[in-house]
């Protein structure tokens, strides 16, 4: 039968969740010595790292403490992980936002000129130059950006490999163990109870991503993630015709919108399988699994808009993944002085794989007592209210 | 798009759709039937290529059984009360939320036509109806085996089905291999069509059937069927290898020879216990069969594992899934085969009829239903010991090399998918899917998809059943055109 933690399991830290920020947190600890254990109610990335796309984005944020993360991750993947670049497919392809309306295009334009201000590598190119780029793409266009520093990353190879270095290092994972309580001394965290019995550590981290609310209820403390549905589509495999990653303006609006409606743009990109991945939709439906016609219809209509080619294409599978969403679109990172020993990494939304490591970096510097790289204020937990009735 | 509404719809003209379709109209109900090819019968009565063809049933088991089905069916079709619509997928299958409910349909099916039957034909179409017969069958269950890719290299049911069409073998000279009396079934058509087999080799030993011999002995035809091979292979002097398995396949351009390993009561192989034979054009694998069940687990039903390994829909005595007006009938519910889904098909159809508001009262339907429940729990204790007599032999990775291909559409290798396994805590199906593409090609895991999962389990895996409906998760059961999905109906 399965295996039980013995009462003396204990550790430095235990991090709640396998996914891509589980895995780097567990990564990056264990880089500095610490004793590392993680707990997942499922198979290690089980959750919304296999059901997603992987992006590394720049082009996307607006000026703030997201931002700064992400930029911060891009030179971790660049730089200190490029040796591994290849194990998770890594391809600094850059990404192209193209407009096909002028009224777009003044968006686009004024949107350019922020992310300029603020270090974002972006260059606005003019039709002839968006076609050498992407034969393949719609006449209707009037303008695009390209943002070179655009990246994509394989998701759950990145997540798998940085578990299994995590592992190499000493970590010890336990999948299909769900957290069902926290073990506490007074309001101190000092550890959790699981289905495999209780884990002891001096950290505690959430890094349940969409499931992070819950996990913080738990806790008795609000941390308001709350999952977004997102669709993909995924075609045969062909030869490739879409080179960067390629969306239309209207995404950078979705990204930032807070509606609870389904909504949906074009982001198209090829993979190194030869199939071509196809977002985006967002809604707000709680975890609820049900098709949806809706998300897919309107997916595959603007995607044919953005590609006319696509229309022949044969879409194989689709997937739906659940991002962790927050109010404010600001991840939760660090210490909750609400309950002392318990951490956050969640509510990344889609942009999580991109920025878990900078998320894992920063988390593991800040428990092993260093000065962490980014300022942990910009992300605390701190800024929520207590957990009202109605939230609990 | 257009929409169609009916009583009820049954998927699959196989033998428990016909079935299914027959009994509905009997009972009243406005029948859709689909099915994906342009003649009733399925894999199992599969037809001819040639129309004028003099003897068609000479192919076949339990052909009067079809002819009797499928004149009643024309019957029912030229009357208007069923339409038959061949040559279409059914690429989703759901529930109708009941914020979404018209009328009495319960669930809603969307469908396209196949392409390659259909030159021109497009788009999607949504069907709902008060109730649904799932008869979707099923596929054969392949194993990889170093040399499997080569040419000459068929599922065993692929070659039967080859003859079925043709009229011929697919080769001159070859070896059945793998587990059960299918494989029997395959060496006496590839034998009537003129074919030479030069062995035909079962990794069971067989012992196992002779406890169960009481569970055999409901089902008298089975026991003739199997006495008529038997007959056969031994007239053709025909070698019938138990605890063997081909465990190579060798051969430049195309299957030239295999070797023939004996297996230990584990199921591995026995070094030093090889044979190489020689002259083999043809190699027919199967390892039982895989029920499809996507549109099974699309539609949220209950599914568990069945002893043969496969997913299963749950029914209860009238086929009934756990979903509101949805039934199963043959290969989803445990592969039984044909005289078993045509049983299931009639309870089924039955059943689905009534859920639309027909019955059925006189003595003697009464009676027919009777007998049918008791040939229903006959046929399937009959399958139950036979998939005990041929379980999938443990030890088969025992004959695996580290190049040998597993996932054939990625073609993704057996050791990439041991080091995942071992390595990246893919410790499941899905997980092995995330690390390593397999099952993301064109098959959709189809063909790769038992050996991904023991592959998987291998290493300590839990929640054999969650990875099993992972496996059959396919949201869309056939490929659909993106132009098709963008002009679905919102708000069908």
């Amino acid at each position: 039968m399965s295996p039980v933690a013995s009462s003396t399991s204990a550790s430095d830290v235990l991090v709640i969740g396998s996914g891509a920020i589980g895995a780097a947190i567990a990564y990056y600890c264990t880089r500095r010595g610490l004793s590392v254990t993680v707990v997942d109610s499922g198979a290690v990335g089980s959750g919304t790292s296999s059901q997603c796309e992987g992006n590394l984005l720049v082009s996307d944020k607006e000026h703030g403490p997201e931002l700064d993360l992400a930029n911060y991750s891009l030179k971790l993947w660049q730089g200190e992980l490029s040796e591994h670049s290849h194990l998770w497919e890594f391809e600094n392809k850059g990404g192209i936002i193209v407009a096909s309306q002028d009224s777009s295009m003044a968006s686009l334009q004024r949107a350019l000129r922020v992310q300029r201000e603020h270090g974002i590598r972006v260059e606005e190119i003019d039709v002839a130059e968006l076609k050498r780029y992407e034969p393949n793409v719609t006449d209707e266009a009037v303008g695009a950006a390209f943002y070179p520093d655009d990246s994509q990353v394989m998701p759950m190879l990145v997540t798998a490999h940085l578990m299994r270095m995590a592992a190499e290092a000493g970590a010890r994972i336990w999948p299909y163990t769900e957290v069902t309580g926290f073990l506490r001394g007074g309001e101190n965290v000092l550890g959790v109870t699981t289905t495999r019995g209780s884990f002891w550590a001096d950290a505690v981290i959430n890094a349940a991503g969409p499931w992070g609310g819950q996990v913080a209820r738990l806790a008795g403390v609000n941390v308001p993630v709350e999952p977004r549905r997102g669709y993909v589509l995924v075609t045969e495999p062909m030869e490739p015709k879409v080179f960067r990653k390629v969306y239309a303006a209207e995404y950078i609006d979705n990204v930032g919108s807070s509606d609870g409606g389904l909504q949906s743009s074009p982001v198209v990109e090829g993979t190194p399988a030869g199939s071509i991945l196809i977002g985006s939709s967002r809604e707000r439906v709680g975890f609820d699994t049900t098709f949806n016609p809706q998300a897919v219809q309107q997916i595959a209509a603007n995607a044919v808009k953005l590609f006319p080619f696509l229309a022949e294409t044969r879409i194989l599978r689709h997937y739906f993944g659940f991002r962790p969403y927050v109010p404010d679109h600001v991840p939760v990172i660090g210490p909750d002085p609400r309950a002392p020993g318990l951490w956050h990494a969640c509510g990344h939304e889609g942009a999580g794989i991109g920025l878990s490591v900078g998320t894992g970096k920063i988390i593991a510097q800040a428990v092993a007592g260093e000065q962490t790289d980014l300022p942990l204020e910009d992300f605390t937990p701190a800024r929520f209210d207590e957990l009202s009735e109605a939230s609990a | 798009m257009s929409e169609r509404r009916c009583d009820v719809v049954v998927v699959g003209a196989g033998p428990a759709g016909l079935a299914a379709a027959v009994q509905a109209s009997r009972a009243g109900a406005q029948v859709l039937l689909i099915d994906q090819s342009i003649r009733p019968g399925g894999q199992f009565w599969r037809h001819a290529a040639e129309e004028h063809d003099a003897d068609p049933g000479r192919w076949h088991h339990g052909w009067s059984t079809y002819t009797a089905l499928a004149s009643e069916l024309q019957a029912a079709v030229d009357a208007g009360d069923v339409e038959y619509l061949c040559g279409h997928h059914v690429v989703t299958a759901q529930q109708i939320s009941p914020a979404q409910q018209i009328g009495s349909a319960q669930l809603q099916l969307t469908i396209q036509p196949v392409p390659e039957l259909a030159a021109g034909a497009r788009g999607l179409m949504t069907v709902r109806a008060p109730a649904v017969v799932l008869c979707p069958g099923a596929y054969d269950r392949q194993l990889p085996v170093p040399g499997w890719t080569l040419p000459g290299v068929m599922a065993a049911g692929g070659i039967q089905a080859f003859i079925k069409t043709q009229g011929v073998a697919p080769g001159r000279r070859a070896v059945l291999a793998g587990t059960g009396p299918f494989l029997l079934s395959a060496a006496a058509s590839v034998l009537q069509a003129g074919g030479e087999v030069a062995a035909v080799c079962e990794a069971a030993n067989l012992t196992g059937w002779v406890p169960r011999g009481a569970a055999a002995a409901l089902v008298p035809s089975k026991g003739a069927e199997g006495a008529e091979y038997i007959r056969l292979l031994a007239k053709h002097r025909v070698p019938y290898l138990r605890r063997t398995a081909v465990t190579a396949i060798h051969g430049e351009h195309r299957a030239e020879a295999v070797t023939l390993s004996r297996l230990d009561s584990n199921g591995a192989v026995i070094e030093g216990k090889q044979r190489y034979l020689d002259d083999v054009d043809l190699v027919g694998l199967g390892w039982g069969f895989v029920p499809q069940s996507e549109l099974v687990v699309q539609c949220g039903a209950r599914t568990r594992v069945d002893v043969d390994g496969s997913l299963i829909g749950v029914v209860d005595v009238h086929q009934r899934s756990s979903v509101e007006g949805l039934y199963l009938a043959g290969e989803i519910t445990g592969v039984a085969g044909a005289t078993a889904a045509v049983v299931e098909g009639r309870i089924a159809g039955r059943a689905a009829a009534r859920e639309a508001g027909y019955t059925t009262g006189g003595a003697r339907q009464l009676a027919a239903a009777q007998r049918d429940k008791v040939l229903r729990v006959n046929h399937r204790a009959f399958a139950q010991a036979m998939h005990r007599a041929h379980p999938l032999p443990e030890g088969w990775e025992s004959w695996m090399q580290q190049d040998t291909v597993v996932c054939r559409c990625e073609e993704v290798p057996y050791q990439r998918l041991k080091e995942a396994a071992q390595t990246l805590s893919a410790q499941e199906p899905r997980g092995l899917k995330g690390t390593t593409r397999t099952g993301m090609g064109w098959c959709q895991g189809r063909m790769c998809g038992t050996a991904a999962s023991c592959v998987a389990r291998r290493s300590g895996a839990e929640g054999a059943e969650e990875s099993a409906v992972a496996v059959a998760k396919r949201p869309l059961a056939a490929p659909v055109r993106l132009a098709d999905l963008a002009e679905r109906d919102p708000s069908a």
